[in-house]
This record gives structure tokens, C-alpha cells and sequence, in this order.
């Protein structure tokens, strides 16, 4: 995603000075629109397969939307929460936590029986 | 208080109120993806119906249909994705308030309370359509109390909904100061606070939209 910060663009000039905080780049309109245009094809994408009954029915089913809802996610926090040109303390203070808890999500998964992992060859 | 809230800065150089909302935003990951594991681990599990992707018969005779209505949910959806955007575009406003506007683009782009009212609005219509989906399933026969997928339906999209009814109150109140004395640059890291906020609330949907509504 190129950055909007042109000499022709105040509004975009000035994102790079309007921070009192801590100077940090944030994008402009050009990067929005586009980043709100790719979060709603991917939403179509994801409620299109959703009514094929072959796919809804296949094993490639959950790890595509787990895969697209993952994408969705990491481009909201990047650049609508601009995590990508911040601080990387914030970035630690979010991934951290969200690290700890996906990982207890996964141990009690297994723990209660909804995920199961096979080694070896199945019976 | 008239005059902006002064920079709190700390021995990171950065600002204390942006590492609170950082530190809080990280703690409420920590409360959702509990609530979306206690939500996982009862998928399936429910004894009686409704459910939410088969229908059920009861005992009775009694016929249920599945009770999740994905194309109103995938509006709602739509509509907080939108709001997402509309809040980075009054964040942006809000930071570049003093520049001069040439064009009505600039000035559509550059109204912080267009943007604000835009945003608190469509998280209103999102909180309509939850008050809608959840009084379409008590009138079809599942509440909080029915079986285990209601009870962990209603709590993980509750203390979502709470939240994004904080949000939009959140918004009124910098839509208020905008109308008393106006919102400018030394206003952008309020504003961005409750932006980082908001956004939040959007990816937790992001996430909810998928666990508990797509996969089946």
C-alpha cells in the first residue's frame, strides 16, 4: 500500500504533522477507501461460500474463513487502528496479550475436546 | 474544561493515555477470546434446540428452524465495517481541521462532526439490528436460558453490543464538544483514543461474524 503523503495532498501532508503524541505516520484517504473496499469484498467472499453447499461441506471450508477473518482483522488493526506505522511498544501491548489469550483458546479447545490432533496414521 | 487536556508524556517519550487505551484494548482481547472459548467449547454441545445452523424438532413435535439469519447479519456487518471507516475519516478531520479547504471534496473530508454523527449512527443501526435479531430469537422460542448455545450466544454478542453502545456514547460526547468550542489539532489524540476504541469493537465483530455465525 503506497503512502498518500504527496506535496499535492495537504490533507495527507499534514498526517505527518498533526501528532502531538508521538509523530507517527497515518494514511489518508486514498489508503482508506481502498482498505474499506478490500474489507467488503473479502466479507462478500465470505458470505458467498457460505451458501455453496459443496464448499460449506468441504475441509477447505473453516481454514478459508479462518484464513479471510484473520485478514480482515490484521488489515482493520494495521490500518484503521494504524498499528503498522506506530510505536512498536502498542504493538507489543496488543499482540502480546491477544498471543497469550489465542493460544489459551487453542489449549482449552483440545482440553475439551473440540480440536483433536492425530499423529501417525489414523485408525 | 475549555483548554485541551495537556500531553502526558512518560520516560518512553510517548503519550500515557495512548498506552492506557493500548493496555486496555490488550486486556479486552483477553475478556472476548474468553467469551468466544466458553462459546467454542458449548458449540454443539446444547441438548435441546434451537440451534443455530440445524432445525430441530422437540419432543413435543414443536419444528425449529436454524436460527441464525446470516443475511441480516452480514448487514450488520457491512454497516460496522462502514463505521470503521467513517472513524478513521473523523479522526483525520479532526487532525487536519486547520488546513484550507479548496474543494467540497476537502470540505466533505475535512467535517470531523459529519464523520463523528456518520459513525455514531451507523453504530446505532448496527445496536438496531442486534435489538432485532435478538427479539426475533425470544420470539422463536430461544433465550438466554434455553440451552447452552443461547446462553453463550447471548453473553458473547451482549458484552459486544455493551460495548459498542459505550462506543457510540463515546462519540456523542466528542460530537458534543465539537458543537461547544469545535475540535482541532491538539484534539487528535482524544480523538484517536476513541477511535483505537472503536476500531476494537469492529475487529472483535470481525471475528465473532466468523466463529459463531459462518462456521457451522
Amino acid at each position: 500500500m503506497e503512502h498518500d503523503s504527496t506535496h499535492s495532498d495537504p490533507v495527507a501532508v499534514a498526517d505527518h504533522h498533526a501528532h502531538g503524541d508521538d509523530d507517527a505516520y497515518h494514511p489518508g484517504w486514498s489508503t482508506y477507501w481502498k482498505v474499506a473496499l478490500i474489507l467488503l469484498v473479502i466479507t462478500v467472499v465470505e458470505v458467498w461460500i457460505y451458501y455453496i453447499p459443496s464448499f460449506s461441506a468441504s475441509r477447505a471450508f473453516v481454514p478459508s474463513l479462518l484464513a479471510m477473518s484473520a485478514i480482515k482483522f490484521g488489515i482493520v488493526v494495521a490500518f484503521y487502528m494504524h498499528l503498522k506505522y506506530d510505536h512498536k511498544l502498542f504493538r507489543a501491548l496488543f499482540t502480546g496479550p491477544l498471543f497469550i489469550a489465542a493460544t489459551t483458546l487453542i489449549a482449552l479447545l483440545f482440553l475439551f475436546g473440540q480440536l483433536v490432533a492425530r499423529f501417525g496414521p489414523g485408525k | 474544561m475549555s483548554a485541551p487536556a495537556a500531553a502526558h508524556y512518560t520516560s518512553t517519550g510517548l503519550d500515557s493515555r495512548k498506552i492506557a487505551i493500548w493496555a486496555f484494548i490488550g486486556s479486552e482481547c483477553m475478556l472476548f477470546v474468553s467469551l468466544i472459548s466458553t462459546y467454542l467449547i458449548y458449540k454443539g454441545r446444547s441438548i435441546v434446540g434451537p440451534f443455530p445452523h440445524e432445525a430441530w424438532t422437540s419432543p413435543s413435535g414443536q419444528h425449529f428452524k436454524p436460527i441464525l439469519n446470516i443475511p441480516v447479519t452480514s448487514a450488520s456487518t457491512f454497516v460496522l465495517l462502514m463505521s470503521s471507516l467513517a472513524m478513521v475519516l473523523a479522526l483525520s478531520a479532526v487532525q487536519n481541521k486547520e488546513l484550507p479547504k479548496r474543494t467540497t471534496g476537502d470540505r466533505i473530508l475535512g467535517s470531523s462532526k459529519l464523520w463523528l454523527w456518520m459513525t455514531a449512527l451507523l453504530g446505532t443501526t448496527f445496536l438496531g439490528f442486534q435489538a432485532f435479531e435478538f427479539t426475533s430469537f425470544v420470539h422463536e422460542g430461544l433465550t438466554i436460558r434455553t440451552n447452552l448455545f443461547g446462553s453463550s450466544f447471548f453473553t458473547l454478542t451482549g458484552f459486544h453490543g455493551a460495548h459498542v453502545t459505550a462506543g457510540v456514547i463515546w462519540l456523542l460526547t466528542l460530537l458534543a464538544i465539537d458543537y461547544r468550542r469545535g475540535l482541532g489539532p491538539k484534539d487528535a489524540l482524544n480523538v484517536d483514543i476513541a477511535a483505537l476504541y472503536w476500531h476494537f469493537v469492529d475487529v472483535v465483530w470481525i471475528a465473532i461474524f466468523t466463529l459463531v455465525y459462518l462456521i457451522k
